[in-house]
C-alpha cells in the first residue's frame, strides 16, 4: 500500500511564493499546528490564505502561541486572506490599514459552500445569503462581479467555486491510508476542504493501521488524502 | 442599564417553546437562554459545529475541542450532535434554525437590518450572521431602543445591510414590535412608557395594534 507519511517540512516542501493555500479551523480550534510551524520555518512569502478567520494572536484564551493560520499572519507570509471573520486578530486589521494586506471577507455558510463546489465538482451555489448587502456588489476574492439570478421570485447570488493549490486539515484520528476524523468542534472547515486543493496535506493527533479500527470510525474519504504528518499535539492551554 | 438588559432578555425567552432550535448571538442575546420559562428546553445551535451549546467551561475543565462562535472554550448538553461548516449553515439556511436573536445597529421598518460594518472603522467581518438572517424563519432584534438618544429603528438604514427584510420581531426596553407588510406594528408596550415616548424614540411610523398590550417581564 502507499506510504502517505511524511514529515511536516517535507509535506509542505512544494508549497511555493505566491501559492493559494487552505486551512481548517475555527479561530484556531481544529487547525494543523505542526504544518503552521513548518511552513513558517520555510518561509514561504506572498501566500493567499483560505480560512474561516486569522487564527488567533498570541494570549487569546490562554495560547502560548499564535495559533492557526495566526502563525502565518506573525510570521507576514501572507498577501491576501479569504475569511469570514477577521475581528479576533489584529494583525489583519493592521495590515489592511498599512496596506500590506487584502482581505477579502465571504460569509460563513457560503465560504463553506464556496470550497464545497469545489471539491465536489459544482459550477458554484446559489445562495440567499448576502442579497442586498454589499455582499452583492463587492467583487469577488478573483475580482470579478457576482451575478444574481432570480428563482421563482426569490433573489439568490451565485457564488463561485473557490479552489486552493494546497489544503492542509487537521485529524484527531486517521488510518494509514489517510481516512479521518475530527473531534467535536474540530471539524469546522476541514471535510469541505479535503479535496478542495491540488494537495491534501492532514495532520493527526492519532494514527491507527488500516483495517484496525471499524471503517465507520472515520467521517472523510483517504483516497483525496496526500500526505498524512503524524504528531499533531492536542492544544494546550 | 443592566436592568433594562435583562427585561428585554427575560422578555425575549418567551418567545420559545420547548424543543425548538434557535441561535443566539454574543452579548445580551446570551443572556436570554438564562430566562426561558420552566419546562421550555431549546437546543441551541453553535454555528462553529453544533446543537446542543450548554454554559462557559469551568476553568481547568475545559475540552480544548470544544468552542462556541466566539472562540470560548463552553460544555454541550448530553444530546449534542456536532458538525461541519457545511452542514451546520445547511442547518441555517435550510430555515431548520427556527430564530436567531441578535443586536442591531439599526433596524428599517422593512425588516432590513444593518449590524455587521460602520464604514471607516476596523472590520471585523460578518461571520455567520448573514447567513442566520437570510436563513432563519425568525430573526428577533434585542436591543435598547435608542442609541443614547439617536434612534436606530429607522425608516431605511444607513449602514451597509447584514440581510434585507430579514427582521420579524424588535424587542426593545420600551415596547415588543412586530415587522408587517403593512409596517412596524407596536404590539408590547412597557408601563414605564407613553405611546408618545416610544414614537418619539422611533424613527420612523409605529403602527399602534388594536390588541396592544403592556409589556410584561415576568
Amino acid at each position: 500500500m502507499i506510504n502517505k507519511f511524511k514529515t511536516a517540512d517535507e509535506a509542505v516542501a512544494g508549497v511555493k511564493d505566491g501559492m493559494t493555500i487552505m486551512v481548517g479551523g475555527f479561530l484556531g480550534t481544529g487547525s494543523p499546528e505542526i504544518i503552521m510551524d513548518a511552513l513558517v520555518r520555510k518561509g514561504v512569502k506572498h501566500l493567499t490564505v483560505i480560512g474561516n478567520d486569522g487564527g488567533l494572536p498570541v494570549g487569546t484564551y490562554g495560547a502560548k502561541t499564535a495559533r492557526g493560520i495566526g502563525k502565518l499572519l506573525e510570521a507576514g507570509m501572507v498577501d491576501h486572506i479569504i475569511a469570514s471573520h477577521v475581528g479576533m486578530n489584529p494583525l489583519i486589521g493592521d495590515g489592511m490599514i498599512a496596506g500590506t494586506l487584502k482581505c477579502t471577507l465571504v460569509p460563513q455558510g457560503t465560504l463553506a459552500e464556496k470550497i464545497r463546489a469545489a471539491n465536489y465538482g459544482l459550477g458554484g451555489v446559489l445562495t440567499p445569503t448576502g442579497v442586498g448587502t454589499p455582499m452583492q456588489d463587492e467583487l469577488d476574492e478573483l475580482g470579478r462581479q457576482k451575478k444574481v439570478v432570480e428563482i421563482e421570485g426569490k433573489k439568490y447570488l451565485f457564488e463561485m467555486p473557490l479552489r486552493a493549490d494546497y489544503a492542509f486539515c487537521r485529524a484527531s484520528i486517521c488510518d494509514e491510508f489517510g481516512n479521518f476524523r475530527c473531534d467535536k468542534a474540530t471539524k469546522n472547515f476541514n471535510y469541505v476542504m479535503a479535496g478542495a486543493a491540488d494537495h491534501v496535506i492532514i495532520a493527526a493527533e492519532k494514527v491507527v493501521g488500516v483495517g484496525e479500527v471499524d471503517p465507520d470510525t472515520f467521517e472523510a474519504p483517504g483516497v483525496v488524502v496526500e500526505a498524512i504528518v503524524k504528531g499533531e499535539p492536542k492544544w494546550q492551554i | 442599564m443592566a436592568d433594562l438588559k435583562e427585561r428585554i432578555a427575560r422578555r425575549c425567552a418567551k418567545e420559545f417553546k420547548d424543543g425548538d432550535f434557535i441561535n443566539l448571538g454574543i452579548g445580551l442575546p446570551t443572556q436570554v437562554a438564562n430566562y426561558l420559562p420552566e419546562g421550555v428546553t431549546v437546543t441551541l445551535h453553535s454555528e462553529n459545529g453544533f446543537a446542543g451549546l450548554d454554559a462557559a467551561a469551568e476553568p481547568g475543565k475545559e475540552d480544548v475541542d470544544v468552542i462556541n462562535s466566539g472562540g470560548a472554550y463552553v460544555t454541550t448538553v448530553d444530546h449534542v450532535k456536532f458538525f461541519d461548516t457545511a452542514t451546520s449553515f445547511g442547518l441555517v439556511r435550510g430555515g431548520h434554525v427556527k430564530a436567531t436573536v441578535l443586536g442591531a445597529m439599526e433596524v428599517a421598518e422593512n425588516g432590513d437590518l444593518a449590524n455587521w460594518i460602520v464604514p471607516g472603522k476596523k472590520v471585523a467581518g460578518m461571520g455567520g450572521a448573514m447567513d442566520l438572517c437570510a436563513g432563519c424563519p425568525e430573526v428577533i432584534i434585542v436591543m435598547l431602543h435608542t442609541q443614547k438618544g439617536a434612534h436606530k429603528i429607522l425608516k431605511k438604514c444607513t449602514l451597509p445591510l447584514t440581510a434585507e427584510r430579514c427582521v420579524s420581531k424588535i424587542i426593545t426596553e420600551m415596547g415588543v414590535m412586530n415587522v408587517t407588510p403593512e409596517g412596524l406594528v407596536l404590539t408590547e408596550l412597557h408601563p414605564d412608557y407613553s405611546l408618545d415616548d416610544i414614537k418619539a424614540a422611533t424613527g420612523c411610523e409605529l403602527i399602534v395594534s388594536p390588541d396592544l398590550k403592556a409589556m410584561e417581564e415576568e
